[in-house]
């Protein structure tokens, strides 16, 4: 999902800039707000950061004989909300662009939007319907961290369709990103699905009357579970 | 360790073994790289280049066990605290 450095010309590094801003100010405003009303939740602030960057520097083979990395947002945005993901995806982000040359400084802003904004929003729009659909919460876990991942990726093919479209158009240019990164995409963002129930399953289990708190999970429901699992 | 978790680990390693048994000569490239050079190939030239770039794909490795290290150690310290925490009561 890494736009290389340079990759995107003027306008679109500018627009990417823009819209990431604005977002990542919202996410600033939240997670002060976050930490001075609930300070006992700013480790696990730090335990979703963490997750994010353990994932995006996993780079993971693939069926299509590439491989590319996770990007562990969506469990940030299904605890914190997507605008504190932002801000999470950000900062790793900006790690690599500055350490690794893996994405780049004037592609930060559409990286961060694919992976901090699109990615969680996906994860946490799924994450409520699947509780709204009373589907278990290991099943909402994994599809919200799954089709995050997964959205991530079709944004990043959509960035670049935008800037570079082929003879036959957008559409086309879509087409062909998407092929190499989406469908690379696809094990991987199981893989980052799984990996999202195991930290989850522990959370509901140690930090459930502060995830109850914070209104993710409804304790009545998941202390019954608990109950009837073990 | 649930039984749920047991299947999942399963499933997990399967997913990532998987593709060395189906394609065992592909080169598992980057998927980022493969779409630079697509790029490249319609004659594109990046404008700007990254104003600092590891030496080596030694440097390069060693930096991304950095960042997996940061985070690892923060989720083992987090899950070793609370289970410590629970533990003494």
């Amino acid at each position: 999902m890494h736009i290389m450095e340079g990759f995107l010309p003027h306008p679109w590094w500018e627009i990417w800039y823009v819209i990431s801003i604005v977002i990542i100010t919202y996410g600033i405003y939240r997670l002060s707000e976050v930490t001075k009303k609930l300070p006992e939740a700013k480790p696990l602030l730090a335990l979703m950061g963490a997750f994010i960057f353990v994932l995006s520097a996993l780079k993971l083979p693939s069926v299509t004989g590439s491989c590319s990395h996770p990007t562990g947002s969506g469990l940030a945005a299904v605890v914190f909300g997507p605008a504190i993901a932002s801000v999470l995806s950000m900062i790793a982000l900006l790690f690599q662009a500055l350490l690794l040359a893996h994405g780049g400084l004037t592609t930060l802003g559409a990286n961060t939007f694919s992976m901090g904004i699109v990615g969680p929003v996906v994860a946490y729009l799924i994450w409520v319907a699947c509780k709204k659909a009373r589907l278990p919460t290991s099943a909402g876990i994994f599809l919200a961290a799954a089709l995050g991942d997964l959205f991530t990726y079709v944004t990043t093919s959509v960035q670049l369709a935008l800037v570079f479209p082929t003879a036959a158009g957008f559409f086309d240019a879509f087409l062909k990103f998407g092929a190499i990164f989406a469908i690379t995409q696809i094990p991987l963002a199981i893989g980052e699905g799984i990996l999202a129930i195991f930290l989850f399953d522990f959370l509901a289990k140690y930090k459930g009357q502060l995830l109850a708190l914070m209104k993710v999970i409804s304790l009545p429901i998941t202390a019954h579970e608990q109950e009837e699992k073990e | 360790m649930k039984t749920k978790h047991v299947v999942l680990i399963i499933v997990m390693l399967a997913l990532f073994i998987t593709p060395f048994v189906i394609s065992p000569s592909a080169k598992y490239g980057g998927a980022d790289s493969a779409v630079e050079e697509l790029i490249s190939n319609q004659g594109y030239e990046p404008w700007f280049s990254p104003i600092w770039e590891p030496p080596s794909s030694e440097i390069e490795s060693l930096l991304f066990a950095l960042q997996a290290s940061i985070g690892a150690i923060i989720i083992g310290y987090f899950i070793g605290f609370e289970k410590g925490k629970r533990a003494k009561k």
